[in-house]
C-alpha cells in the first residue's frame, strides 16, 4: 500500500492521534465554525490575536484523520507568528494543496500533508481548518478578502468549497 | 443470484480503477445504466430528437410517443390507475418540493401539522421545514428506535386530526430499514391525512404497487435505478392532481394565454413546464423495462441474498459496528469501524477500486440520533456479487490493519 503511505505519514498519524492545541481558548478574540455539509467534517477553531500576533490558537472537532491532523498542524505553525505571516502560510498551503510547488519555509509538520494532493476527494479535508484560520484573521482585523492587499488562494482555488460558517468576534476585537 | 448475464450489460464496470477491478458499492447514490438505458439515450439523440407535443411534424410525433410510452411505463412499473397519475420532472428532490408547494400551499394552514421521520433524507426534511414556515404549521418528527425502526403506535399517537401531510422513506438511504408504508397510510387516512412516500430507494430495490399502499404521493429517482440522471416522477391519486396548482409557468403547460390570466392543461401537462428531460424520461423507460424483463421479484431476491451475506460476514467483523435493522432491510449497509474515520475508511477501498460513500449521506437528523459524525456506506444493486463482498471484507481487515500499523 505504497500509495497510501503517502497520504499518511507517520506524522500526520500522530497529530491525529495526540492533538496538539486541541480544546477551547476562554480569551478567545474571535470564534469560527466551520462545516464541510457533503461530509460532515465540523472545525471550531478559536483564535487570541494581540498586536497584530497571534498569541494562542485552540481547535475542536470532528472529522477524519487528515482534517484534524491538520488542524493541529496548523495551529502549532501559527501560534506566535504574525497575522500576516499566518496568512502566508495558508497561500503557500492552499498552492501546495493544489499540487504547485511552493517554498516550505516555517512549513516543518505541514510538509508531511503534501500527498493530500494526489487525493482531490480529501484537499478540503486538510484545508478546512485553514479556512477557518482565514477567516477568522480577516473578520477579527477586519481584512478585506477583496482589497487585494492580502492574497487569499484557499478562496482563489477553492471558490467552491460549499463550506458553512459562522464566526462570533469577541467584542474587544471591535475595540 | 443472478450470473454475469446481468452485470454484462453495465459497460461501466469493466474498467479498472486504481489499478485494480472496479467494485462499485455505490448504488444507493446513483446506480450504473445499462446498455439498453444508453442505447435509448443515444438513440432518441441520434434519430429522432424533437420538442415534444407541439410539433407537427414526424420527428416530434416519434418523440412525443415515445415519451408518453415511458409515462406509461412508470404507470405500470408501480400500478398506477391512470396515466395521468404521473408527472415527470427532475428527480426525488423536485418532486417532493413540488408537492410541498403545490399540495402543501395550498392545503396546509396555521397550526396544522405535518409529520415526518428521523431517519428522512434531506429532501424529505427541508421542502416541510420551508412549508412549516411559510404557512405556520408544526413539523413533527417520528422517533426513531436503537434498531433503526419506527413504531407504528408512534404513527398512532402523532397523527392526529390537525395533520394535513405524512411523509416519510419507504427505504432509508442509511439504515435500508423498510417502512410499514401501507400501515402508515391507513392510520394517516383514517385522520385525513395525505401520505407521501419518498421512493428514492424504494422503487430501484421493491415491487411497488402505488393502488395496494394507497398512498397519495410516490416518489420516483430516475438515476437511482438505472434510468439517466435529471429525471423523476411524481405518482399523484388523479382527484389530487386535478386539484393542484403548477408551481411553474410557461411554455407548454399552458391552455389558452391571455394578457392578464392564463388557464392550464390537464393534469400531468399542466405540471410539465418548459422542454422537459425528454431523453431522460426515455432512457428511464428503458431502464423499467430492464428491470421488468428481470422480475423486480428476482431483483429483490438478488438483493436480500447480496445483504443478508453481507450481515453475515460482518456480523464477527472486530470493531465493526453496522447500523440499522437486521431482518426486513433492503440492500446497504452503513457501519464505522473503531478507530478508523469513514473518510479514512473511503480512500482506502478507493485505492483498491472499491467505491463506496462517507458522510452524512444528506441525512444530518438521523447522523446525529446515530451519534457519529460520519458513517461508511457500501450499497448493492443487481450487478453486484458475493466476491464483490468478499473483496470488501478482506480490505476493509486490511484498512484496520493498516491504521492499527500506522498508529503503532
Amino acid at each position: 500500500m505504497s500509495s497510501l503511505d503517502d497520504l499518511y505519514r507517520k506524522v500526520i498519524m500522530d497529530h491525529y492521534q495526540s492533538p496538539r492545541n486541541r480544546g477551547q481558548l476562554p480569551d478567545a478574540d474571535a470564534t469560527i465554525q466551520l462545516k464541510n455539509p457533503s461530509c460532515g467534517d465540523q472545525i471550531q477553531l478559536q483564535l487570541k490575536i494581540e498586536d497584530g500576533h497571534i498569541r494562542d490558537a485552540k481547535y475542536d472537532g470532528e472529522g477524519c484523520s487528515i482534517s484534524m491532523a491538520s488542524a493541529s498542524m496548523m495551529t502549532e505553525a501559527i501560534i506566535g507568528k504574525q497575522v500576516d505571516e499566518a496568512l502566508d502560510l495558508a497561500n503557500r498551503f492552499s498552492k501546495m494543496m493544489v499540487g504547485e510547488d511552493v517554498d516550505t519555509t516555517g512549513f516543518e509538520d505541514i510538509e508531511a500533508l503534501q500527498g493530500v494532493c494526489k487525493f482531490p476527494a480529501r484537499i478540503k479535508c486538510a484545508t478546512l481548518s485553514w479556512k477557518a484560520m482565514e477567516k477568522g484573521i480577516c473578520e477579527r482585523c477586519d481584512y478585506d478578502l477583496e482589497c487585494g492587499c492580502h492574497k487569499h488562494p484557499l478562496t482563489d482555488a477553492e471558490t467552491d468549497d460549499g463550506a458553512i460558517s459562522e464566526v462570533k468576534i469577541a467584542d474587544s476585537a471591535t475595540e | 443470484m443472478f450470473g454475469n448475464e446481468i452485470r454484462e450489460q453495465f459497460p461501466i464496470l469493466k474498467q479498472r480503477v486504481n489499478d485494480k477491478p472496479l467494485i462499485y458499492l455505490d448504488s444507493a447514490a446513483t446506480a450504473h445504466k445499462p446498455l439498453a438505458v444508453i442505447n435509448a439515450v443515444d438513440d432518441f439523440y441520434r434519430n429522432y430528437n424533437s420538442n415534444i407535443h407541439r410539433g407537427s411534424h414526424a420527428l416530434a410525433l416519434r418523440a412525443t410517443d415515445a415519451y408518453e410510452a415511458a409515462r406509461e411505463k412508470v404507470r405500470k412499473f408501480i400500478n398506477a390507475r391512470h396515466d395521468s397519475e404521473i408527472v415527470f420532472n427532475r428527480g426525488a428532490s423536485s418532486g417532493i418540493n413540488f408537492v410541498a408547494q403545490s399540495y402543501g400551499m395550498a392545503n396546509v394552514n396555521e397550526g396544522d401539522e405535518i409529520l415526518i421521520s428521523l431517519m428522512e433524507h434531506h429532501s424529505n426534511i427541508i421542502p416541510w421545514q420551508q412549508l412549516a414556515k411559510k404557512r405556520g404549521a408544526v413539523l413533527k418528527y417520528l422517533p426513531l428506535y436503537p434498531d433503526g425502526t419506527i413504531k407504528l403506535a408512534d404513527v398512532r399517537e402523532m397523527v392526529t386530526d390537525r395533520t394535513k401531510i405524512v411523509a416519510i422513506t419507504h427505504i432509508s438511504n442509511v439504515l435500508g430499514t423498510i417502512n410499514p408504508v401501507k400501515e402508515i397510510v391507513e392510520i394517516a387516512h383514517q385522520k385525513g391525512a395525505v401520505v407521501l412516500i419518498d421512493g428514492a430507494q424504494g422503487a430501484p430495490h421493491k415491487r411497488v404497487d402505488v393502488q395496494n399502499i394507497n398512498c397519495d404521493f410516490y416518489i420516483i429517482s430516475g438515476h437511482k435505478m438505472g434510468g439517466p440522471t435529471g429525471i423523476g416522477a411524481v405518482y399523484g391519486k388523479k382527484q389530487l392532481l386535478d386539484n393542484m396548482e403548477p408551481i411553474e409557468f410557461g411554455g407548454e403547460m399552458m391552455g389558452t394565454v391571455g394578457l392578464y390570466d392564463s388557464t392550464w392543461k390537464d393534469a400531468p401537462l399542466k405540471f410539465e413546464t418548459g422542454t422537459m428531460p425528454i431523453a431522460g424520461a426515455i432512457g428511464l423507460g428503458a431502464m423499467i423495462d430492464f428491470l421488468e424483463e428481470i422480475g423486480m421479484d428476482k431483483v429483490e431476491a438478488h438483493e436480500n441474498e447480496l445483504v443478508n451475506y453481507a450481515l453475515g460476514r460482518f456480523a464477527n467483523f472486530p470493531g465493526l459496528t453496522i447500523y440499522g435493522p437486521l431482518t426486513n432491510r433492503s440492500s446497504l449497509i452503513s457501519f464505522n469501524l473503531e478507530g478508523v474515520h469513514p473518510h479514512d475508511i473511503a480512500t482506502v477501498l478507493d485505492l483498491a477500486g472499491i467505491a463506496i460513500r462517507a458522510g452524512e449521506h444528506c441525512a444530518e437528523p438521523l447522523t446525529r440520533f446515530l451519534q457519529v459524525p460520519a458513517t461508511a456506506r457500501a450499497s448493492f444493486y443487481i450487478y453486484n456479487t458475493r466476491e464483490e463482498i468478499d473483496i470488501l471484507y478482506s480490505e476493509l481487515e486490511k484498512t484496520k490493519e493498516y491504521f492499527g500499523n500506522v498508529f503503532a
